[in-house]
């Protein structure tokens, strides 16, 4: 009751707020104040130092990279006037080097502008060796960062780098100020509190309050390069609290306008929505759960040599039975029950960024169990006096495993009646998280030794480029004794056709050239039936209804374009 | 209690007969008994009755409340409550009451054992000491780990997990019941009676089971009937951790961890389980509690 009467109070403000400035339409900070909630409080603004996704996303509203990634994955130049490729000689033919080149007249919050210098001092400040820096992995083979002129920026890479976008793309690798971080390189890093809590930045806003782990306060940068941008004077972020908690802020009283990450059943959070107060927008990554089908043997009798390539499966190894199984399931269904609005249903292994997302798997969306029963029938297996098919004595029994997960029981149980319509027996199991996942060697319940017929997990790879993650499924990364079960490639799959169109992949710069690549990779796994796609698992946020320009970003910082929101009237 | 019985007891009195005089006598024991009783053949008996397949998901029926289709509701896949919990019933009963026999006798046994002959009381109950002082859970993950496979080859799933969880649990909860019993046994074993007994030349072992255990029994019933509840409650930990049945396979601990996410949506879901587990506790703790009092002849006839 309080609550609601303090929500249409604060509407009421902001919507005379929106008049009185109406007249200046194009002005800078015309809309007044924008809530952000964050469940997990943001402890440092700097993405140097921290990890986590809160303390990146905080600082992506005040510090920017040179180019950023849009919610299609793809990539826009930010701080410079275009990206650099081999075409327009932006990265050298031996695709060891990459030149940017700063956008003219940019300017610090503080007044001073932008120079190749400070460039280069944040990539002396990631990479000093004492720093501990964490984003360190995107700087991976850079051998030096050199400045060319007060504009261009040089990096030099020790090996070939068909995909040279690691370092300053991206909100984990935003530009820091050199005048202000000059102190700060190395093993003093953590214990420059004011910069690291008060980056000053050439973002939309400039923090004028932080409270390490609980609120920061903003107001608008007045040097933006935009000057009718931001929207917003001043910016709350909150942090603390817990995902439900954050929804009922924005969904349902309307205190926060933005809140983010809602990892919440689908029906609790459909019921807040249906409040009226905001609306939720969920954004896809690269997050598929997915079947993984053993192709090898995984009876206990083979000893060591259980669910290793000595003894292929003994029907798992028909492509029939596999598609067979894949055809049984409605992935529809088994997104709407486990995921709603944080979900859609999949047939691709590698489902995003949009450019590498192949269409020529649709046809797994229907499910069809009269054409898998069909296609059963076709390849021999015939059902006996239980109703479960089988050929030569070999029966159709399978053992699925998985880790315990409410929703992914469900999932189990609705896929062993849908096997058991075309007469394939399956017997559940399900293992803790922590040995699972955990890959330890003694344990036989790994997701690696697969000592099943089929598993089912989630998995994804970190920023926008699907190599390293199709690299998974070469012959090399299969799991075994020898190599202390460790490799991706959990159906055991191997083909020279597939291991020859990654070292190609390796050898590309082209982006739309890698992407027929690596959808090819994905169509190659997807026909052969040795991977499963059920659900690709998406981030779910949500908005005030009054909040307009919001477009939910996976690939970059949700707050990415922050500069864009604004009040609608 | 119809004039023949009276009659009867009236004619020839005997221990049992005495007993159930004193059992009747206790109206908590009578509405636990009969509870106990009507769990059992709706167990039994249930599943012949409601035909549905428990694990029969029917997607377009999922999350109802009661009706006459599902009298019970169903869950979030449109599985009838009514047939799991039936189904589940008969695996929790079986699973507590198994449980509860093995380590009933177990501790028992080396209870009296260890309180009658003082030869071998340092040992048994230093071996008391060292399986409570086991810590369960890593001891549960390596019995699985070790025997999951081979039980499953030689019984079936769900066969195998049923022996495994049985013995794992009736392994792991006998500790107590042996130090009250050899504490009861201590003490009975200097009263007079025994010494009489003793002295006219009775054997060790009928006077254990002539002297001794009719004596010891109130204690060993309390044990006998926290065990049921116990092993039901362990078993849905077990469950949970994905060491127990198969998901898909209905127990009341399962269905009650299941529920617990959707309490606040559907608390249908987990009270169902919650009260048949509830019930089925509470009625055998109310049939222990006659039974000490029936079989105790210092209380028996007052």
């Amino acid at each position: 009751m309080k609550l609601s009467k303090i929500a249409m109070a604060t509407a009421g403000a902001s919507m005379l707020a929106t008049s009185a400035f109406a007249a200046g339409h194009e002005m800078q900070g015309r809309d007044g104040h924008v809530g952000i909630i964050y469940w997990q409080a943001a402890s440092i603004l700097n993405p140097y130092l921290s990890g986590g996704t809160k303390d990146i996303e905080a600082a992506s509203l005040v510090i920017e990279p040179l180019a950023r990634y849009d919610q299609d994955g793809n990539m826009v130049p930010w701080l410079v006037d275009e990206i650099p490729t081999v075409e327009n000689g932006g990265v050298a033919e031996d695709l060891t080097s990459i030149t940017w080149k700063l956008s003219e007249g940019l300017v610090w919050s503080d007044g001073t502008p932008v120079t190749s210098a400070d460039v280069v001092f944040t990539a002396n400040y990631c990479m000093d060796p004492e720093g501990g820096c964490q984003q360190l992995a995107k700087f991976g083979d850079v051998t030096s960062v050199e400045a060319l002129d007060d504009l261009t920026i040089k990096i030099t890479f020790g090996v070939p780098k068909p995909f040279p976008y690691g370092p300053f793309v991206g909100g984990q690798t935003p530009i820091l100020q050199a005048a202000q971080f000059e102190g700060c390189s190395g093993a003093a890093a953590p214990s420059c509190t004011d910069q690291n809590f008060g980056p000053i930045g050439t973002g939309p806003f400039v923090v004028t309050e932080f409270r390490a782990n609980d609120t920061i306060s903003m107001e608008a940068n007045p040097n933006y390069r935009d000057p009718s941008k931001p929207a917003f004077a001043t910016l709350t972020f909150k942090g603390g609290g817990d995902a439900t908690a954050a929804a009922r802020t924005v969904l349902e009283t309307g205190e926060f306008d933005y809140a983010w990450n809602l990892q919440i059943a689908p029906e609790v959070l459909d019921e807040m929505e249906s409040a009226g107060k905001g609306t939720i927008v969920s954004g896809f990554g690269t997050l598929v759960e997915r079947i993984m089908i053993n192709l090898t043997d995984p009876n206990p009798d083979l000893g060591d040599e259980r669910s290793t390539v000595a003894h292929p499966h003994p029907f798992l190894s028909d492509i029939a039975v596999r598609q067979a199984l894949s055809m049984a399931i409605d992935r529809e269904l088994l997104t709407e029950i486990g995921y709603g609005q944080a979900g859609r249903p999949t047939c691709n292994v590698l489902p995003a960024p949009a450019i590498y997302a192949s269409t020529a798997n649709d046809a797994c969306l229907v499910q069809d169990i009269a054409g898998a029963n069909a296609l059963l029938d076709e390849a021999g297996w015939l059902p006996g006096a239980d109703g479960i098919r089988e050929k030569d004595g070999v029966r159709l029994s399978i053992l699925y495993q998985t880790s315990t997960n409410a929703v992914r029981q469900d999932f189990q149980a609705l896929i062993k009646q849908w096997w058991s319509e075309i007469g394939v027996e399956t017997e559940l199991k399900n293992i803790d998280a922590g040995v699972f996942f955990g890959g330890d060697q003694s344990s036989p319940d790994t997701f690696q030794k697969l000592f099943a017929d089929v598993e089912m997990y989630a998995n994804n790879f970190d920023g926008t480029d699907p190599e390293a993650y199709m690299g998974n499924w070469k012959c090399s990364e299969i799991p075994s004794p020898e190599n202390a079960w460790l490799g991706g490639n959990m159906p055991r799959y191997c083909s020279e056709a597939y291991d020859g169109l990654l070292a190609e992949m390796a050898g590309t710069a082209d982006i739309d050239e890698r992407a027929r690549l690596a959808k090819a990779m994905n169509d190659m796994l997807m026909q052969e039936y040795v991977i499963i796609p059920l659900v690709d698992r998406g981030r779910v946020s949500a908005h005030a209804n009054t909040l307009e320009g919001v477009v939910l970003n996976t690939w970059d910082s949700e707050l990415w374009n922050v500069a864009d929101w604004s009040r609608a009237d | 209690m119809s004039d023949a019985t009276i009659q009867a007891e009236a004619k020839n009195r005997s221990l049992w007969g005495d007993v159930w005089v004193q059992f009747k006598s206790h109206k908590g024991a009578m509405v636990g008994t009969f509870v106990f009783v009507f769990i059992l053949l709706a167990v039994a008996i249930g599943p012949y009755l409601w035909n549905l397949d428990p694990t029969f998901a029917n997607i377009r029926e999922r999350n109802q409340g009661m009706s006459w289709a599902h009298p019970f509701g169903t869950d979030q896949l449109g599985r009838d409550t009514l047939a799991q919990l039936l189904q589940g019933g008969r695996v929790s009963i079986a699973v507590g009451v198994t449980a509860m026999l093995i380590s009933l006798i177990v501790g028992t046994a080396i209870g009296v054992l260890a309180g009658f002959f003082k030869r071998i009381d340092g040992l048994l109950m230093r071996t008391t000491d060292l399986f409570l002082a086991l810590p369960l859970l890593p001891l549960l993950l390596v019995i699985i780990m070790l025997f999951r496979d081979t039980l499953r080859k030689a019984f079936g799933p769900e066969t195998g997990i049923f022996i495994l969880i049985v013995f794992i649990i009736g392994i792991t909860s006998w500790m107590q019941t042996a130090r009250i019993v050899r504490g009861d046994v201590l003490a009975l074993k200097e009263r007079e009676f025994v010494l009489a007994a003793r002295s006219i030349g009775t054997p060790s072992l009928r006077l254990i089971l002539r002297h001794i255990l009719p004596n010891v029994l109130s204690p060993i019933m309390v044990s006998a009937t926290l065990g049921i509840a116990n092993a039901i409650i362990t078993e849905s930990a077990l469950s949970f951790l994905g060491l127990g049945f198969p998901s898909d396979f209905p127990t009341w601990g399962r269905l009650l961890y299941d529920g617990a996410q959707y309490i606040d949506n559907y608390p249908s879901r987990v009270v169902w389980p919650g009260l048949a587990i509830t019930l089925t506790v509470i009625s055998v703790n109310f049939i222990g509690d006659g039974l000490r009092d029936a079989l105790d002849p210092r209380i028996r006839g007052r």
